[in-house]
């Protein structure tokens, strides 16, 4: 009596879970494959990587060898590029923080004459597509003539990335109960006091999200990165690895494994901080 | 110092900076790097780009221009075919992420890698995949039928879909992830008494997730629209915009002009979209600051 119970209960169990299979390896494989293939390219000798095989013969490191070595026309640049691309992403976090922390401070705890209006313009930009604002940006740059420095990649980044920024620190300044501040306010702090002391320490959660995700869109960015910048010692990273398209045999196992040293550095950030920007980012992301 | 330091930021009025709290004195300043940025890097350039585009010829040029007609279209089918079928994948995942099984966390740790990566490496990995001579597919296909696989991204319709489709590889991760967020945020009790009641996993669909999720989801579809309208790099990096510059969308062919040394017409191909951009956000505004 008590058997067949519990077998048509697993049965069930097994059905479920078969089904649900078919929906996971799907997705597994369609996530996996392009990554795949682009890790086995960076594994293979040439001759194996253009001849469709899904695993290589002679598994190898050479092409990582090539790269740091900067064995390669391509890459003969290949640290000053990456420094580049460093240097103007950690830029861009910490500009970023700065300038969307102390506007969200401004607009959410101080409640500025006009906060509202400045928050909303800043949405305005958010929703703007980045690619119609390159146009003029890149204009607007040779105007400033700041064309193929840092700084005119750097300034651009951080004003994509401020709306949204200033935006979720908003929302989450909202949150922290205003007897804090008055708190402070009572016991004779100064409103840098407050900033420094009490606001800050209590947002780190959200800072740690923003400054990441501003991290991460500077170093992904392709298309101002390339617009903006062109000498070879000044460009990023990405406009290096589309560079490698201009030549009709290009070595396309290099591109791969450059492609992939590019892609670790925002994934295990991405993970590090995964716990931070799932909260932080999806709750700004959409408030329905 | 606070009250001197108001003087010469930002108001003229002696009266008016008198009546400022120290406060509303600091938030003044703090604001204005913000405020800077803006005016320099966005009211700047789009009041400039906007005279760059004034002329009427522009327009002219732009509707003479068989590029641009056939971008305006593909930049239609992307968002209208290719945004929908995103969202309702993500609609659907996001069931499946929401299910309490240790393989499935394990999978949606994986699952947001394309989101997490760049995009250059991995749609240049697809590009290289369906190159039709040396790509893995064409590979494939040879070493099971025998027969040369075809020309994947030299047909307009086949590459535009492989746009597409690269687009959905990179951002369904974040949709999915939003949409969990959404589905895990509706009360369990309702599945429980809908359990109680005997109902099918549709009439849980119809009568419970969907009601709840709807504003969600049509938020999702905009906003995605929106930002789809900026995604230069699925259709630029996997088919440069060709075969015969048939597969440019609005942001691609706004580039094109741009490094064709056509700034007026690049700027009057995105004035040209902005009827359809602006109130899209529009609404996404009303909606975000309520």
């Amino acid at each position: 009596m008590k058997l067949p119970g519990v077998r048509e209960f697993s049965w069930r169990e097994v059905a479920t879970e078969a089904r649900l299979l078919l929906i996971g390896i799907p997705v597994f494989l369609w996530t996996m494959i392009p990554i795949y293939h682009m890790f086995l390219f960076a594994i293979s000798p040439k001759e194996d990587a253009f001849s469709g095989k899904l695993w290589p013969d002679h598994p190898t490191l050479h092409n990582f060898e090539i790269v740091f070595k900067q064995q390669h026309y391509f890459l003969r640049d290949f640290y000053v590029q990456f420094w580049n691309s460093t240097v103007i992403a950690v830029s861009v976090g910490v500009l970023t923080l700065f300038i969307a922390t102390a506007a969200a401070f401004s607009i959410s705890r101080l409640k500025v004459p006009g906060g509202r209006t400045v928050l909303n313009l800043a949405l305005f930009t958010y929703f703007i597509p980045a690619a119609f604002l390159a146009v003029p940006m890149y204009r607007t740059m040779g105007n400033y003539g700041l064309l193929n420095n840092h700084w005119s990649l750097i300034l651009a980044m951080v004003t994509i990335a401020s709306p949204y920024a200033i935006w979720v620190l908003k929302q989450a300044s909202d949150k922290l109960p205003v007897e804090l501040d008055e708190a402070a306010v009572m016991d004779g702090a100064t409103t840098l006091q407050i900033f420094r002391l009490v606001y800050l320490p209590l947002m780190m959660p959200s800072l740690v999200a923003i400054g990441t995700y501003a991290v991460l869109l500077a170093w992904n960015e392709y298309l101002y990165a390339f617009l903006l910048l062109s000498n070879d010692r000044e460009i990023t990273l990405p406009v290096a690895l589309g560079n490698f398209l201009a030549a009709d045999d290009s070595p396309w196992e290099l591109l791969m494994t450059t492609g992939f040293i590019y892609a670790l550095p925002p994934a295990a950030v991405y993970y590090a901080f995964r716990r931070y920007m799932v909260g932080g980012l999806t709750a700004g992301a959409v408030k329905s | 110092m606070a009250i001197t330091l108001s003087g010469d930021q930002s108001i003229p009025a002696p009266p008016l900076s008198s009546r400022l709290t120290p406060a509303q004195v600091w938030g003044i300043i703090l604001l204005a790097p913000y405020l800077l940025v803006f005016l320099a890097f966005v009211v700047y350039p789009v009041c400039y780009g906007l005279w760059l585009a004034r002329a009427p010829e522009n327009y002219v040029a732009l509707y003479n221009d068989p590029i641009f007609a056939r971008a305006a279209v593909n930049t239609l089918i992307f968002l209208v075919i290719g945004i929908n079928i995103k969202m309702l994948i993500a609609l659907l995942l996001s069931g499946f992420f929401a299910q309490q099984r240790t393989w499935i966390k394990w999978l949606s740790v994986i699952f947001i890698l394309p989101w997490a990566v760049p995009s250059i490496p991995t749609i240049l990995s697809v590009r290289f995949m369906f190159n039709p001579e040396w790509g893995v597919i064409n590979h494939l296909i040879f070493s099971f039928t025998g027969d040369d696989g075809p020309n994947w991204l030299n047909d307009p319709t086949v590459a535009l879909s492989m746009a597409i489709g690269v687009h959905i590889w990179k951002s369904l991760p974040f949709w999915t992830l939003i949409l969990i967020t959404g589905r895990l945020a509706i009360s369990h009790d309702l599945f429980e008494a809908a359990e109680v009641d005997g109902a099918s996993w549709w009439q849980k669909f119809r009568y419970i997730t969907w009601p709840s999720m709807q504003t969600l989801y049509v938020t999702c579809t905009l906003l995605s629209m929106i930002w789809t309208l900026g995604d230069f790099n699925s259709v630029y990096l996997l088919t440069g915009g060709g075969p015969a510059d048939l597969t440019h969308v609005l942001s691609t062919l706004g580039i094109r002009y741009l490094r064709l040394d056509q700034l007026s017409l690049a700027m009057a191909s995105i004035v040209c979209a902005m009827p359809f951009v602006l109130p899209l956000v529009y609404f996404m505004m009303k909606r975000l600051s309520r």
